[in-house]
Formats: structure tokens, C-alpha cells, sequence
């Protein structure tokens, strides 16, 4: 079955690296991944989005055509991408205004307060953020995704980054 | 079987490239193929390897000529800006016969254009970028892993046959990761350029005038020899004649036909029985193979021909496939480029429908599967 996820925001946020940290748990676990991007020509700011495809099966197109789950970080984000929702799940920071025009089902959740208040770097945003698509999704395990975090960011960060990933499942818990 | 890993096109071309051995990179850097440079900058220290960063492309592509005649296996990447620039010199790899691969990474053309968003528009300027009647050797990796597979083979055939050979992805398949399971290193071939034996009496240019190639001495090595963009004789010094020009023009042309039957390769799903073939290459085939498959799972008879090697195109097999279906369908993330060598190899025994996309998005499957059905815009 073939699993499609988006995670749009802002550049700089972090998205590109969830998105690959999402797609090597999913290899860790066996599955076929696929990830691609999209952004503007700045290096910061301006609005960007990373596709992650997961499925047991061979994946041939490897863009996101009608995604299971949105993630969007900013207002312009949700703005863009809200309306294509089709059978999927949005989850949407808190900071976000929501619509009345957007009608998939939507699970908003208080992504980078969490980050900056409950763990002390807004700039693990990206990594409460996977926590809360995976637990949401239930796409890949807890110690699976650990092990690909670790993997990824920074030396020296390891610890702060796991914290930020349990508090990311801790709120999709909350939330659904 | 190495482990399994998720890996991004543009890494995958570098590491095909540190397999084949190279060990010389030049280059300017551009999106979207920046990781290339990033990636060798990197990686090439590690393996005595050199890394310069250049002023322009144009630059780029004189340094991995320079660097290529002493013995080394060098290469540059580069996006359509950057492979304007080449074009010139290019034909000088061509004339000297210098083994170079370059790496274009397709962005929205032309001129600047649109950095950050994939086209298929330098299908023609790959082929015929430089002026004049020039071997060239062109490559489009359809996936991940043949990004590392192809640009083995660049290596490969820049060595053996002394051609500038262009590996042409796009910035889907460039900045796409994906699982990727690379060969054991100790199963790649890996060629090398063939070497005179002693210094005494070596004559540069000295070939089989039926599409031979000439040993390749490495300069700083004892051999005192002339390279040249002027038409020259065996001696690599400058010739007027028109004999010698001629000769020496259709060993070139010669070169690259002979060695066509190893260079040419495709990739086929459901052309068995196929009614509807679609043609496509690069990121497109990744979209029509997801419509071919959902034109097949409806009950409708459609296949896909994707060409591996777009230059020299695999005619032979093209020819057979467009003799027995009904109609050949030609996406490309361009006003029509392929579809001109497709309507040419198929001799217009079926019909070739162009379907075009230029807004800098890869195609959806279903505005293949549209054009499979028939019910296109």
C-alpha cells in the first residue's frame, strides 16, 4: 500500500531533513521510500515542501498525488496546500488559522511552541513535527524512527533531538 | 549486495563517478546540481583526488580537458547555464578526443530561466550544443540507481572511445532520494584508456581509419605531442588538407557508430502486446510507468519504451516496437524534442502524439494516462 506524505512550511524550518529522516525509518523497517522536494531560490524563508512515498511495493511516480497526510507549519502553507487535501489528514501547527474551506480532517497541534518552550530549541521544530506525523500515521515505529534521527542531525544534538521526537509522538497521542 | 540506503540522484552520479575512478573534478556550482560539486569537494581528498573550484564553466570544462591529457579520469557538472557555456569546448574535447563526462542536471530553460524546477529542454543541445560534426555520447538515467550505474558507463565510454560523454538527468531525478542498493564495487567494470607502449615514434592521432581510436599517452610522461582544436593529422599537428580532414571527421563519426551496439540501451514494461507505446525518458518515464500501469490495470494495452542512452537512441528496437502498435504517445517536459528522433526512427508507421509540460512541474501520471486514453486536452 502505498502511504503519501507532505510536510510543507517555510525554508529553513527543517522539512527537507524530517522528510529524509522519515523515509530511512521507513527503509530501516523494509519498505520502499521515496522522497523528493520543492523550493523557491531563496535559502531562507520563501515556501517549501519535501514529498516522502512509502509503500511495500515498488513505487514508479515518486511525487505525492494525493497525499494521506499534510503537514503545515505556516499560515501560507496551509493556505497553498489545505485545499488539495482530498482523503487525507491535515496536521497543522496551532500558531495556523484554520478555514472553513478546507474540509479534509484536520488535527491541529502546538508543534513549534512545544519546541521552543517544552524543549528550549524552536529550531527541533522539524523533529516534533516527525514525532507527531508518525504517531498520527503510525507509518513507522517509535525506536525505528529514533535510530534514523540519530543518524542525521548534528554530533552532539543526539539527545535533544530524541527528546524532541518523544514529545512530538507524546502530542500526537494527545491529539487524537 | 551492499546494505540498502537512501540516497539522493545527485550523490548517486558522484559515487557511480569515484567507482569509475575519477579523480579530477572541476566545476562551477549551479542548481540543481550543486551536490555533485559538494559531494567530490568532499570525497576526492580522501582518494589523492583534486577538487577545484573554477571561475566559470567555461573554465570548468578547460580544466578537466587539461586534467584528463595527463592521465586523469575527470569530470564537471553543471545545469543549463553552465552547459551553454561548455558547448565550445565541448567540441574541442571532441576534435582532441579527450575522454570528459559531464553531468547536466536540466533545470527550466533557457537562460536562466527557473533554478530550482526540473524541464527536459537540452535533449538537442547535448547532441548538437557544439558547432560542427562531432562525437558525442549522451546518457538519462531513469532512477537512483542508475544514476550510479550510468555514470560508471560515462566513464566507461569516454575512456575506451576518447569522446566527451554527457550523463542528462533533471532536477527530479538529481535532488529524488530513494532506496537504492548499490553493486559490490569488485562487480563494476571499470575501463581505461588504452596507453602507447614506449615514447619512441608515438603519433598521437594514429588510427584504424574505419572508426579506430588512438592510444592515449599522458603528458607529462615522456611523450612530446601537439593537441589542437584545428583539423589535424596523425601527428596532432595542424592540417590544411582536404583529404586529411575528411579522413580524420569520418574516424570520429565512425568511432561512435561502431561502438553503438555496446552504448545503446532502453528499459521496457508491458510492450509485449502493447496497442499504445509511450516513449519517455528521465523523470517523465517515472510518470508514464506509473500510467502505463494504471492504463494496464483498466483493461487498456499500453507499454513503455524508455530510452537509457538518448544519443545514440536505440533505433533498432524502437523501429520494431512503432512496426506492430497503434500509436506512440511522447511526454517530455518540453515543446517536443525526443518526439523529433521518435517520429524519425518510427518512420511514421504509427502516429506520435507529442504531450509537452513547461510549467517547471514533473507530469502527474493522469495527464499520461489522459493522453493513453485518448482524451487529452
Amino acid at each position: 500500500m502505498r502511504t503519501e506524505f507532505r510536510l510543507s512550511g517555510s525554508g529553513g524550518q527543517g522539512l527537507l531533513l524530517a522528510g529524509i529522516v522519515l523515509a530511512e525509518a521507513a527503509i530501516l523497517e523494509d519498505k520502499n521510500a521515496v522522497q523528493t522536494q520543492s523550493y523557491g531560490p531563496e535559502a531562507r524563508g520563501g515556501a517549501s515542501k519535501a514529498e516522502v512515498v512509502i509503500s511495500g511495493e515498488d513505487i514508479d511516480y515518486p511525487k505525492a498525488t494525493d497525499p494521506d497526510y499534510l503537514l503545515a507549519l505556516t499560515q501560507e502553507s496551509y493556505r497553498s496546500f489545505g485545499p488539495l487535501m482530498g482523503k487525507g489528514t491535515i496536521i497543522v501547527d496551532s500558531s495556523v488559522a484554520l478555514s472553513d474551506d478546507i474540509k479534509a480532517r484536520t488535527v491541529s497541534v502546538p508543534i513549534l511552541q512545544a519546541a521552543a518552550d517544552d524543549i528550549g530549541k524552536k529550531v527541533v521544530a522539524n523533529i516534533v513535527a516527525l514525532g507527531v506525523l508518525a504517531g498520527v500515521s503510525g507509518i513507522v515505529g517509535h525506536k525505528t524512527l529514533e535510530e534514523a534521527v540519530k543518524k542525521r542531525v548534528p554530533k552532539g544534538t543526539e539527545d535533544l533531538n530524541l527528546k524532541a521526537l518523544a514529545k512530538g509522538f507524546e502530542l500526537a497521542s494527545a491529539a487524537t | 549486495m551492499t546494505q540498502a540506503k537512501l540516497m539522493q540522484g545527485n550523490e548517486a552520479c558522484t559515487l557511480g563517478a569515484l567507482a569509475a575512478g575519477l579523480d579530477f573534478y572541476a566545476g562551477y556550482p549551479i542548481t540543481p546540481s550543486t551536490e555533485i560539486a559538494e559531494l567530490c569537494a568532499e570525497e576526492l581528498p580522501k582518494v589523492g583526488g583534486k577538487f577545484i573550484q573554477m571561475e566559470d564553466e567555461i573554465g570548468s570544462i578547460a580544466a578537466i580537458i587539461g586534467a584528463s591529457l595527463t592521465g586523469r579520469k575527470a569530470m564537471t557538472a553543471t545545469s543549463g547555464p553552465g552547459f551553454s557555456l561548455m558547448q565550445e569546448n565541448i567540441g574541442y574535447a571532441g576534435i582532441a578526443e579527450v575522454p570528459v563526462v559531464i553531468i547536466d542536471v536540466q533545470r527550466v530553460g533557457p537562460s536562466t530561466g527557473q533554478p530550482t524546477s526540473p524541464a527536459q529542454g537540452d535533449v538537442m543541445q547535448a547532441r548538437w550544443g557544439t558547432h560542427g560534426d562531432h562525437p558525442v555520447v549522451v546518457l538519462a538515467p531513469g532512477n537512483v540507481k542508475e544514476c550510479f550505474e550510468l555514470t560508471v558507463k560515462a566513464f566507461n565510454i569516454a575512456e575506451e572511445y576518447r569522446l566527451p560523454v554527457v550523463v542528462l538527468t533533471d532536477e527530479v531525478i538529481g535532488h529524488m532520494r530513494e532506496k537504492v542498493v548499490l553493486p559490490e564495487l569488485s562487480e563494476l567494470k571499470v575501463s581505461n584508456r588504452v596507453q602507447p607502449q614506449a615514447p619512441g615514434g608515438y603519433k598521437p592521432y594514429e588510427a584504424d581509419l574505419d572508426g579506430g581510436v588512438p592510444p592515449m599517452a599522458r603528458f607529462g610522461q615522456g611523450y612530446r605531442y601537439h593537441v589542437t582544436g584545428l583539423f589535424h593529422d596523425e601527428t596532432g599537428f595542424p592540417s590544411n588538407k582536404g583529404d586529411v580532414t575528411d579522413r580524420f571527421l569520418r574516424r570520429l563519426q565512425r568511432k561512435v557508430e561502431k561502438a553503438e551496439p555496446a552504448i545503446r540501451d532502453y528499459f521496457t514494461e508491458s510492450t509485449d502486446d502493447c496497442d499504445t507505446l509511450v516513449v519517455a525518458f528521465g523523470s517523465s518515464a517515472m510518470s508514464s510507468l506509473s500510467a502505463v500501469r494504471q492504463a494496464r490495470a483498466a483493461g487498456i494495452k499500453a507499454g513503455l519504451f524508455r530510452p537509457k542512452t538518448i544519443w545514440p537512441f536505440p533505433e533498432e528496437a524502437l523501429r520494431e516496437l512503432a512496426m506492430r502498435v497503434k500509436r506512440i504517445i511522447v511526454p517530455e517536459m518540453n515543446l517536443g524534442q525526443l518526439a523529433l528522433e521518435i517520429e524519425r526512427v518510427s518512420g511514421c508507421k504509427a502516429p506520435v502524439t507529442r504531450v509537452s509540460k513547461v510549467n517547471g512541474e514533473l507530469f502527474k501520471p493522469e495527464e499520461i494516462l489522459a493522453a493513453i486514453r485518448g482524451d487529452a486536452k
